[in-house]
């Protein structure tokens, strides 16, 4: 089985806290076979509902981070001059220098210049990534490191980790609960991916955000499908919504009801469709109008 | 004071906090949206445009007739953003971070550097409150050095409130940066919970002062208020799981204006953080 053979859906919704996690964790039920990657690594929530027995945990170390020896150090400065990012904190006069790591880049340009070579220049361990099994399937999930940087290598790695599963154990569908937003996470998310589902709300700010998400997977040719969650709250809105979709390219692939059942489904660590609320059935249309099943049956 | 409004979890109801906060602080107040991929605040305050710039990070340009083909810059670069290959070097823009690194190890002084747009900041005012945004191009990747420009419109001699962007890395950390305090906006569900927690080791890494905002009272259970009550984490407001807000809310409305008696419950925040800082934290 050849890379280009998996397809690979990412849930995504530009605002946060639409619903991307209850209906992804609907979705791997539903599918029964696949393999699950939560990729929004700053905040993730789906091993809540999916419940992973870890079977293999790997350190993420990506990029570096200057320390300064402050017993080599002048204080001469030239480090607080070239840094760009106000990541070097000043000592007194003629004091040593100290590097903030939180705000350090990793670029390296105040190892490079240091007039005494007073810069050691580490590995930083930013997270870590975990192989787990879950009632679904197996699932690739992260812990990115407190306040630590790298969140869009921390996401290839994810999808890269769940899409060799996906060949190792013959499994024709990778499933991505993806972090909201535009930016690089979002971006190392969505490329290359074969579909991606915008999960948004009937609110201004739903509206504005998916307008933004979705010229997002249109600059990276990715084609998109749109359902509005808790569509009630504001039927004129969600009707905007779905002829904005539209208009922008996106199929409109259902609306899921404003329903209380969602939280309750939250609190007993069960997916939506895997208890009786009234939003399931809306659940299940929406996964059968994406047309995935029949490529799981496929294999 | 800078009090910045954040979460772990998206959606929690973080511009409804800022928003709401600031206008019942009455004028001469900032809200800097620091949410540059997603910025929502315009849509609640709503105001006439005052200013538009246009942000840029420096990326480097190579003068071809000096560069000697060495190859330095591309060995430099952590961000494969530059690369030789024998020759003149390839530059892709879109993976530089603008250290300058590049320009200063040529040895050949055969790199410049020119402005690559990243977006824009935008100024607006609505009844008092003025309003910095930062608005992301689409497709660009990094936001950290767009809400460093927003945030260089902060002044710090009056009331600022920075929206921040939901999560807990770079973006977020470069929003939290120079806060006075922060107020965390959660919901008392598993998923608030568990975003809560990392939003608080963030916080206490960063070493600033902090509370929490409960929003949606009354759905899920009491594992957040359990969770602040162990940590030692106050309280500030909780804000009951009305419909009427949400409805209120996708109409682009305030709760303060839709429902007016939300308005003490803003001003109960307000001077729950200002009792907070005056008291060191007990």
């Amino acid at each position: 089985m050849t890379e280009s053979k998996i397809t690979e859906l990412v849930v995504i919704s530009g605002k946060g806290g639409t619903g991307k996690t209850s209906l992804t964790a609907s979705f791997a039920v539903l599918a029964e076979k696949s393999i699950i990657a939560d990729c929004d690594v700053d905040a993730a929530d789906l091993h809540l509902i999916l419940s992973p027995r870890v079977r293999e945990r790997s350190e993420f170390r990506s990029g570096n981070e200057a320390v300064i020896r402050s017993s080599e150090c002048t204080g001469c400065g030239k480090c607080l001059e070239l840094c760009r990012f106000d990541a070097v904190l000043a000592g007194g006069p003629g004091e040593p220098y100290a590097i903030d790591p939180v705000s350090c880049e990793g670029c390296g340009v105040c190892v490079r210049f240091c007039p005494v070579q007073a810069i050691d220049f580490p590995e930083s361990l930013c997270g870590e990534w975990m192989i787990s099994e879950t009632r679904c399937g197996s699932m690739v999930h992260a812990r990115l490191g407190v306040a630590a940087e790298n969140s869009g290598k921390l996401v290839s790695t994810v999808r890269r980790e769940a899409r060799r599963i996906a060949e190792e154990e013959e499994c024709a569908l990778v499933i991505v609960d993806g972090p909201p937003g535009i930016g690089c996470p979002v971006i190392a998310s969505l490329t290359g991916s074969t579909l991606a589902l915008v999960v948004t709300e009937p609110t201004v700010s739903g509206e504005h955000d998916l307008e933004r998400v979705l010229k997002l997977t249109r600059h990276f040719e990715i084609p998109a499908a749109v359902c509005v969650n808790k569509w009630d709250l504001n039927q004129a809105m969600t009707e905007r919504i779905e002829a904005l979709a539209e208009r922008l390219g996106a199929r409109v692939a259902g609306r899921v009801r404003y329903d209380e059942a969602v939280t309750a489904a939250q609190l007993l660590e069960k997916a939506v469709v895997e208890i009786d609320a009234p939003s399931a059935g809306d659940i299940r249309d929406i996964w059968k109008s994406l047309g995935l099943q029949e490529i799981v049956k496929e294999k | 004071m800078i009090i910045a409004v954040a979460s772990g979890k998206g959606g929690t109801g973080k511009t409804t906090v800022s928003a709401n906060l600031a206008r019942s602080m009455g004028s001469g107040v900032q809200v800097i949206d620091c949410d540059v991929e997603e910025p929502n605040a315009h849509l609640f305050l709503r105001g006439r445009k005052m200013e538009s710039e246009i942000v840029s990070i420096p990326v480097p340009e190579v003068d071809s007739s000096l560069c000697d083909a060495c190859g330095e810059c591309g060995r430099f670069c952590r961000f494969h953003a530059i690369v030789s290959f024998g020759s003149s070097p390839l530059v892709f823009p879109d993976l530089c971070h603008a250290c300058g690194g590049c320009t200063l190890v040529c040895p050949r002084g055969a790199i410049s550097e020119k402005g690559k747009r990243i977006g824009v900041v935008e100024t607006s005012e609505c009844d008092g409150v003025t309003l910095v945004q930062g608005r992301l191009d689409i497709g660009v990747a990094m936001a950290p050095p767009l809400i460093r420009a927003v945030k260089s419109k902060v002044q710090s001699d009056g009331h600022v409130i920075l929206d921040a962007p939901p999560g807990t890395s770079c973006p977020v950390i470069a929003t939290l940066r120079g806060a006075d305090f922060v107020v965390l906006v959660t919901e008392p569900t598993p998923f608030g919970l568990h975003d809560l927690s990392l939003a608080v080791d963030m916080v206490r890494e960063l070493s600033i002062p902090f509370g929490v905002v409960v929003n949606r009272m009354g759905v899920g259970d009491d594992r957040v208020h359990r969770f602040c009550r162990e940590e030692g984490i106050a309280i500030l407001m909780e804000i009951p799981d009305d419909r009427r807000i949400a409805e209120a809310y996708s109409r682009g409305e305030l709760a303060v204006d839709a429902l007016p008696e939300y308005c003490s419950h803003f001003a109960t925040l307000l001077w729950n953080i200002r009792e907070f800082r005056k008291s060191g934290g007990e």
